[in-house]
């Protein structure tokens, strides 16, 4: 149905949401099929309600993608009762439609149970993970059906649009951006309202918007949720932006590795081109505005924002100087913004609520809610959104449920592969752009990634270089050598050839790489490195004096050894150790030849009694 | 495949800015950028094929060789590397008795390693045969390969019938 204005649009808005109400009351299941539901057996699961469901047609199946809770997939809910199920295999389908969907009979087995007080929990309002959230821009992903724009008009999409095609004027909305405080989710914190000024101000008459969803950060994935579960949102953030902007083409540049959400923005946009919400005359307004979709190639650096634009025009992803702005010549040379995806989906929220409503929420200078993906150590792992200023401990310990296994909290590492890691000590920094900066680290994409007793820092150091080293472009010397020389340190101190001075040469070499670099990888590269220096310099001094590891970690500094009190001789290590280390009778306690072992941790694995410990 | 190949390129009109879209598409249709495939693209887009190289060189999507029947992806992302995932790795360096990028003799498995795959909270995870294996052990490396078939000490026997085939 091609929308000609406004009033159609709300007229259909009310056609769903009354249908929706009739509905009310309707049993419906709920279901993740978002990447991390998949990885747990979603597209199985579906497959089930599906055969099942065919036979009594009165109960609806939505498919969903995330809800952020990823640890506990598949994840299901029963509507209208709203009882979460977690962890859901094919073969529980029946029992829940004919138990809970049916008859309202709550599967107890299947309720997710806090750990700190034992107990079952039954709605999914009530559980801790969600509880302490500020679902802003995340909390409708478990409404809709990404493939279905009626889902999106009815949680109030595309309503943004209207007020800022026929209620705004280009600068009011720039002026109301502004206000609004939003910065830049991709990294930088960059104001977005300013750069849109920049954008508009700079005289073209071809000007382009782009959405960043390279999503490089390994460890983070809230773009690709949000793309994949939400992505109507995305696109009218652009489309308000382009409007504002004066741009008529956009680009969304998707990283390699998310079929899934390259599938749904798709589909999105031929849904949105078909009503007419996007390409000519938008809503009879007389803007124009197209998108289209480019996948990136895996490059970390084809992030950056200038070497995105050369990916889109087919180049080698090279970043360059940045002294003339893109926001004046960016793609084709053309003016050109480019936000990313959490930051666009941020817009139609502010123009919605207004500048002042969006700025209560947050911190002084980092206003609203960031979603950040909580991962590692950790018993709730998944994706949390909350307002700019909660402190670590309230993350790590309130809603991702403290450490598993009884180990001790170690560090938070945030802001990417450049970001750094924050101790122990500072779990009561309240998490916002500056201060995240002022502790060495900073915000990233929203990667927090939580590490415990047996982590090592020096290694999670040299993995952070080595990745850098790997993804440095080559084009500036500091950056290329800087990282290698950096990571060759590293590699010796873990392989227990570390030096006297190799901690003021790591310091030395990082002051270098970050002063002489052109862009944001060289110049935040040393930050893994020079933040577990700063906090974590015991753990180097043990490596390269004692030519020990204390977490255990660096396989050339550890061995692995059977406790002979604990052993009970059961064999299993010794079958299963991949090169025959391990001797032993029956009764006897058993072995390891330390020649032969590789160190691959088998035997701790398998081992019942937990007899196998590693020094 | 040389048809095959034409008729890809046909579909894009000759502009630089679909360089990138058409390795892509190359490389879904026939498994990995071959150098003849380098070559009939510089054509198509009238560049030198050392620019084509230098692109699809520069990322790290691009194979330049064929996949096994069966492939393996270890994450080693961040999340993946702080559960483990390097053993992973390399347990599976160690079965196949091959490097990461490398394929098998007999082309029947072929291992790789990527920065993420967004599921981080099942770390550590590899993907067989587009399969995502959530929460792998080492020990459960062995019971992956074992469960497509790979059999210890066979591997030799395997290579020569692999051989035998292709000539
Ligand atoms: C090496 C490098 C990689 C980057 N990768 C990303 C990325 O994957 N996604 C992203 O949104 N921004 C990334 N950025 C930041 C972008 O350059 C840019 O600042 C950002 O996308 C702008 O959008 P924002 O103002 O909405 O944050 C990266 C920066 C650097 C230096
Ligand atoms: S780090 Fe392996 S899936 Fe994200």
């Amino acid at each position: 149905m091609y929308l000609k204005g406004p009033d159609e649009l709300e007229r259909l808005r009310k056609q769903v949401i009354e249908g929706k109400k009739a509905e009310e009351g309707q049993k419906r299941v709920v279901l993740c099929t978002g990447t991390g539901c998949r990885g747990a057996g979603a597209l199985e699961v579906s497959e089930a309600f599906q055969k099942e469901l065919d036979r009594s047609s009165d109960i609806e199946l939505k498919r969903t993608c995330c809800h952020g809770f990823c640890e506990r997939g598949p994840i299901t809910v029963i509507e209208p009762m709203g009882v979460f199920y977690q962890m859901v295999s094919p073969e529980q389908v029946s029992q829940i439609i004919a138990e809970t969907v049916k008859k309202g009979e709550v599967i107890e087995d299947l309720l997710y149970k806090d750990p700190k007080t034992g107990e079952n929990i039954r709605y999914e309002k009530d559980i801790p993970f969600y509880m302490r959230q500020m679902r802003l821009v995340f909390g409708h992903n478990r409404l809709i059906d990404p493939t279905r724009i009626e889902d999106y008009l009815a949680t109030g999409g595309y309503k943004a649009l209207t007020k800022a095609l026929f209620g705004m004027s280009p600068e009011q909305i720039i002026e109301e951006v502004k206000r609004s405080g939003l910065r830049g989710r991709g990294g930088g914190g960059f104001p977005a309202g300013r750069k849109w000024e920049n954008c508009r101000r700079a005289g073209a008459d071809v000007k382009y918007v782009i959405c960043n969803c390279d999503e490089g950060d390994p460890g983070a994935y809230m773009d690709r949720s949000l793309m994949e579960g939400n992505p109507h949102r995305v696109l009218e953030g652009m489309i308000i932006g382009a409007y504002a902007i004066g741009a008529s083409e956009g680009y969304v540049y998707v990283r390699n590795e998310y079929p899934l959400a390259v599938q749904n923005v798709g589909i999105a946009i031929k849904q949105a081109e078909k009503m007419g919400l996007l390409g000519e005359n938008i809503l009879g307004s007389g803007f124009k505005f197209t998108i289209s979709i480019n996948r990136g190639g895996g490059a970390f650096v084809a992030g950056e924002s200038t070497a995105l634009m050369a990916s889109i025009e087919g180049q080698v992803a090279e970043p360059r100087a940045k002294h003339i702005h893109t926001v004046e010549s960016g793609l084709w040379e053309r003016p050109t913004n480019l936000n990313n995806v959490e930051t666009w989906a941020n817009v139609p929220v502010i123009i919605e609520r207004g500048a002042d409503s969006y700025s209560n929420i947050g911190t002084e200078g980092s206003k609203g809610t960031k979603i950040f993906s909580l991962v590692g150590k950790i018993n709730n792992t998944g994706l949390i959104e909350v307002p700019m200023g909660m402190t670590l401990r309230e993350i790590v310990h309130d809603i991702g449920g403290g450490i598993p296994g009884g180990k001790k909290f170690k560090a938070v590492q945030t802001g990417g592969p450049s970001g750094g890691c924050i101790p122990e000590a500072l779990m009561e920094l309240p998490v916002d752009f500056d201060e995240l900066t002022k502790a060495g680290s900073m915000m990233g994409s929203g990667g927090m990634i939580v590490m415990d007793e047996s982590t090592c820092m020096v290694d999670v150091a040299k993995y952070f270089t080595n990745f850098l080293r790997d993804e440095s472009c080559g084009k500036c010397t500091s950056c290329r050598e800087g990282t290698l020389r950096m990571y060759e340190v590293l590699d010796d101190i873990t392989k227990g050839k570390g030096r006297e001075g190799d901690i003021e040469l790591l310091e030395e070499l990082g002051w270098v790489t970050a002063e002489a670099s052109l862009c944001g990888l060289g110049q935040t590269a040393p930050n893994p490195v020079l933040s577990t220096i700063h906090y974590f310099r015991d753990e180097y001094e043990a490596h390269i004096r004692d030519k020990k590891c204390p977490a255990g970690v660096c396989r050339d500094l550890i061995t692995y050894d059977i406790d002979t009190e604990l052993c009970i001789a059961c064999g299993k290590c010794k079958k299963e150790c991949p090169v025959e280390a391990i001797t032993g009778e029956k009764k006897v306690p058993h072995e390891i030849d330390q020649d032969k072992c590789i160190r691959c941790g088998t035997c701790m694995e398998v081992c019942p009694e937990d007899a196998v410990k590693v020094q | 495949m040389a048809e095959e190949l034409q008729e890809l390129l046909a579909s894009y009109s000759a502009s630089r800015r679909f360089l990138l879209r058409i390795l892509q598409t190359v490389q879904q249709k026939m498994g990995y950028i071959s150098e003849e495939a380098m070559v009939e693209v510089a054509h198509h887009l009238d560049i030198s094929p050392v620019e084509v190289y230098g692109v699809a060189t520069f990322y790290n999507q691009f194979r330049f060789i064929p996949y096994g029947k069966h492939h393996i992806v270890a994450c080693l992302g961040t999340a993946c590397h702080a559960m483990g995932g390097q053993l992973i790795l390399d347990g599976f360096e160690r079965e196949l008795e091959i490097k990461a990028g490398g394929i098998t003799p007999n082309h029947e498995w072929s291992l790789d390693r990527v920065g993420c795959i967004g599921c981080c909270t099942k770390a550590p995870v590899v993907v067989v045969n587009d399969i995502i294996h959530p929460k792998m052990t080492p020990f459960r490396v062995e019971e992956v390969l074992a469960g497509l078939g790979l059999e210890k000490g066979k591997g030799e026997e395997e290579v020569e019938a692999g051989e035998g085939e292709s000539q």
